[in-house]
């Protein structure tokens, strides 16, 4: 069977691949888009807790013997605590002064931590093996499909929707919605905004962790593994815009599919499509698919 | 007491007969034209962040792209090195024109990381591109003979050729700067609303400013490909853009010779340490976060706000 000449079964193995980064660019763009929404900050670091997560994921494989499930639950909190600490030492300094000392200070500190992650253990990746309980195959007719890539898909639409439901549906998430409105005014109302901006960071940071453990058994785990992938991720804000949170997700699991398509029928542009993207999104729609102008 | 406009010329004088003497004062000759094309490279950058206010991320890719070309068209086609630093020059000029035209659309961190986005586009280009050999870069670029007359192989020789050539790119950022054109990139930096207001067309001159500092970019990166020989996929890579952010930041945004003095500084903790690895990037990262915390005005930044201040006190 094939259409237009490509084997389906290549086919939608390459669609599967793209639907895999895209749950990637989902999250990441998710937490992005949070984190720019209360702090008005561009979090360059989010590719090092990404990789952060993975690590954790590895170190608590390695050293206390706690496989993936734990590390799903453990990585997150533990990468989500370092940023709690972050925003406590530097971030809450710049919040008075232009955006831009927030991104060049994010980036700092990525350079900190990604050096001494590439200090610490080079740059070949290492192995993180796919659970017990998510091997096999699942034979769906038209195509194999790996169990634990299934789960991540699955997976990270649950965390998004998960996400989006806690910020649309719930009081905390009003609160933080108007927050990101009019910080003074909430304040005002008697709740504590720093205290918020300082776990909404947190947060965002945790969601980047929970990336990077559950890429640690596609990809392998490497300090470098999160600076690739953030600057793909920021021409995917780029296109979506951050206004709404629906939009970003979207946006994500779209690109990674456009991105595998484009790997079966031109793969000399798949590394470069989404950027391509972005400058005609930049031509025709500044603002991003679903941005605020 | 010299006005510091004066004390400002008695300096760059002193400091332009050290940089003519230098060869003959034993200074090693090719760790200091790599920081003159450093330091044109952030003198450039610091074009755009330092007057117009916007972060570009993704200078490396006219630093790099320009670096190919002249390497290609001076060892395949057999330019002369000025030609060939022209093309490379040209080059980075319409793609800064492209680049700048599209990144203008937003203002702010969107303009970073459109600027980010398209540079990691270039070098992706640059991966797969074949004229660029990949992973090995371009290797063995030959210096030539300078209007077909003057052989560059000595690096002596090849130090005043660049030294020129930095000299001639400072000035155009100088003269850009002290200019009506200058005043009203400034203008734009401190409420591009009210210069809009006052019927300046703002992209137009954001777009010039962009293209000026993509094309003197252009011009360091295609004499660094002279002077080292070798264009790599380093010059393109988003680690670049990074290090040319730091230069200017640590010399001191919205200065001209601050950014030359933070790529000297730069430059030479590379030098120093570059067996130790991945703790050049750590310290890198150090820095940013101490200065962004502590120094914003930079290097020459503070000195100038500490002599404001000393005058301060003598005047009052």
């Amino acid at each position: 069977m094939s259409i237009f000449g490509i084997p389906t079964a290549a086919l939608f193995g390459q669609l599967l691949l793209g639907l895999i980064n895209g749950a990637f660019y989902a999250v990441l763009s998710l937490g992005l888009a949070l984190i720019f929404g209360l702090l008005n900050i561009i979090n360059f670091t989010h590719g090092a807790q990404y990789m952060m997560g993975a690590f954790v994921a590895w170190w608590l494989l390695s050293f206390a013997g706690l496989g993936y499930w734990p590390a799903l639950i453990v990585a997150p909190i533990a990468v989500g605590i370092t940023g709690v600490v972050m925003e406590r030492l530097f971030l809450r300094r710049l919040y008075h002064l232009d955006h831009l000392y927030g991104l060049l200070l994010t980036f700092g500190l990525a350079l900190i931590i990604e050096g001494a992650f590439r200090q610490m253990y080079g740059i070949s990746g290492m192995p993180y093996q796919v659970p017990q309980s998510l091997t096999g195959v699942w034979n769906l007719g038209f195509m194999f499909l790996p169990v634990y890539r299934g789960w991540v898909v699955l997976a990270s639409l649950i965390v998004c929707i998960g996400t989006w439901l806690l910020i649309e549906k719930t009081k905390l998430g009003a609160y933080l919605r108007a927050a990101t409105e009019n910080p003074t005014l909430v304040q005002a109302f008697g709740i504590n905004v720093p205290r918020m901006v300082m776990l909404t960071y947190g947060f965002g940071a945790g969601l980047a962790a929970l990336a990077g453990v559950m890429a640690a058994p596609i990809y392998s785990v490497n300090p470098l593994m999160g600076s690739n992938l953030i600057i793909t991720v920021f021409a995917v804000v780029v296109i979506g815009g951050m206004g709404s949170i629906m939009g970003s997700v979207l946006t994500g699991f779209g690109l990674g599919l456009v991105e595998g398509l484009t790997k079966v029928f031109y793969p000399e542009a798949s590394s470069t499509v989404i950027f391509v993207i972005m400058a005609i999104v930049l031509l025709i729609k500044p603002a991003g698919l679903f941005g605020r102008a | 007491m010299l006005s510091s406009r004066k004390t400002g010329w008695i300096v760059i004088a002193a400091l332009l007969v050290l940089a003519v003497l230098a060869p003959f004062l034993g200074f090693y000759t090719v760790f200091l034209m790599k920081i003159l094309c450093f330091g044109l490279f952030a003198a450039a950058f610091n074009l755009l962040i330092g007057y117009v206010g916007l972060l570009s991320f993704g200078h490396a890719a006219f630093f790099g792209m320009a670096a190919y070309v002249t390497g290609h068209s001076a060892k395949v086609w057999g330019l002369t090195p000025e030609l060939a630093i022209l093309a490379g020059t040209a080059t980075a000029a319409v793609l800064g024109t492209a680049f700048g035209w599209l990144a203008i659309r937003r203002m702010g961190i969107y303009f970073a990381m459109v600027t980010l986005a398209l540079a990691q586009m270039v070098f992706f280009f640059c991966l797969q591109a074949p004229f660029t050999h990949g992973e090995d870069g371009i290797q063995a670029i030959p210096r030539g003979e300078l209007f077909g007359l003057i052989s560059l192989r000595d690096n002596d020789v090849m130090y005043y050729f660049v030294l020129a050539i930095f000299c001639f790119g400072l000035w155009l950022v100088w003269r850009a700067v002290n200019s009506p054109f200058g005043q009203v990139l400034k203008a734009i930096r401190e409420n591009e609303q009210r210069a809009v207001s006052l019927g300046y067309r703002t992209e137009h001159y954001k777009l010039v400013a962009f293209v000026m500092s993509a094309t003197i970019s252009g011009l360091a990166g295609g004499t660094k490909a002279l002077v080292f020989q070798l264009a790599s996929l380093t010059d393109v890579h988003w680690h670049t853009s990074g290090e040319v952010v730091l230069m200017s930041l640590m010399g001191g945004l919205g200065t001209v010779f601050g950014p030359v003095i933070g790529a000297a500084l730069v430059v030479t903790i590379q030098n120093k340490l570059a067996q130790l690895g991945a703790w050049v990037t750590i310290i890198q990262g150090i820095i940013f976060v101490v200065v962004v915390l502590l120094f914003r005005r930079g290097i020459l930044g503070e000195l100038q706000a500490l002599l404001d201040r000393r005058k301060a006190k003598a005047g009052g």
